[in-house]
């Protein structure tokens, strides 16, 4: 059973890895669609996906957050990824398989994953 | 929409868009009635808004002119003999309440709660709180993000990936206790 004490270590854990945190400028981030129609399309799941990931992998500069419509909503699941000095990706049409390439290639290894863009898609 | 909670979802983002500082879910099973309902204390709507709120080609959004969140739950509650609700008052806040007959075979299934609801949270903007009320026949859970946050002190926020799935195992657990 989930306990509130687990939620308490989790606490723990977190602040003993603030202060590296706070130090990092180079926090990355991804914003999935979560509007109609990124819902309808199956942007829950990837979402759950993009937290899964970050948490298995203790992707310590990675937030993952949401937005509304992003605008097209026929290439919908749609995250956006945010590295600092670089260039806005957009990924369409993203499915839970999707994102462990994404989150090991572009999140970690600064290398997008070409075939996922809109720039691909389009 | 394939599953009920996923209307869930999507109807507690217009909660947030209002700028609610409480938004509060509810799935209750009533023998063979399921009924939604997300209530907030968000800006609330002005009468002439909310004759039309069902019409698809009433939105707040800006990208496009349809707006499709209300008039899908309508429909689908609809579709099972049931029915939904839209109560609004400015500056008060807005109830959705929508009522499906489980029996019904155009009924989708009420789906992955635990994951609207973790989801939500999550991504819930500064200083807005969510609930979550799960009851059947069998028994009744509670979910109240400000709880967790009590838990987690200032330092860590309801958006750590870790955290989200905590909440998630955590809901899942305890609404199933009363499946």
């Amino acid at each position: 059973m989930k306990s509130l004490e687990e939620l308490r270590a989790i606490r723990e854990k977190m602040q003993k890895q603030i202060d590296i945190r706070e130090n990092s400028a180079d926090d990355i981030r991804v914003v999935v669609g979560m509007a109609t129609c990124g819902i309808a399309a199956g942007a829950r799941p990837v979402l759950t996906a993009f937290l899964e990931e970050v948490a298995k992998r203790e992707l310590k500069n990675v937030t993952v957050t949401q937005t509304g419509c992003i605008g097209v909503c026929r290439l919908e699941p749609i995250a956006e990824v945010y590295v600092p000095g670089e260039e806005k990706v957009t990924y369409v049409k993203l499915t839970p398989e999707k994102v462990p390439r994404i989150v090991a290639e572009h999140l970690v290894n600064h290398n997008p994953v070409t075939e996922y863009t809109i720039g691909a898609a389009e | 929409m394939k599953e009920l909670s996923l209307h869930l979802l999507d109807i507690a983002q217009n909660s947030i868009a209002a700028g609610a500082r409480h938004v509060d879910l509810t799935v209750e099973e009533r023998g063979e009635l399921i009924q939604l309902t997300v209530a907030d204390d968000g800006r609330g709507m002005s009468p002439a808004f909310l004759a039309s709120v069902t019409d698809p080609f009433t939105t707040t959004r800006t990208t496009r002119k349809v707006g499709l969140g209300l008039p899908l739950l309508r429909l689908a509650a609809e579709q099972t003999g049931g029915e939904l609700r839209v109560e609004s008052q400015l500056g008060v806040g807005t109830t959705v309440t929508a009522t499906f007959h489980a029996d019904h075979i155009d009924c989708p299934p009420l789906g992955d709660t635990a994951s609207t609801v973790a989801l939500l949270a999550q991504g819930l903007p500064e200083g807005m709180e969510l609930t979550y009320t799960r009851r059947t026949g069998r028994g009744e859970f509670r979910f109240d993000t400000a709880e967790i946050r009590a838990v987690l002190g200032p330092d860590v926020p309801l958006s750590e990936p870790e955290v989200a799935e905590w909440m998630r195992s955590y809901v899942a657990e305890g609404e199933g206790e009363t499946a």
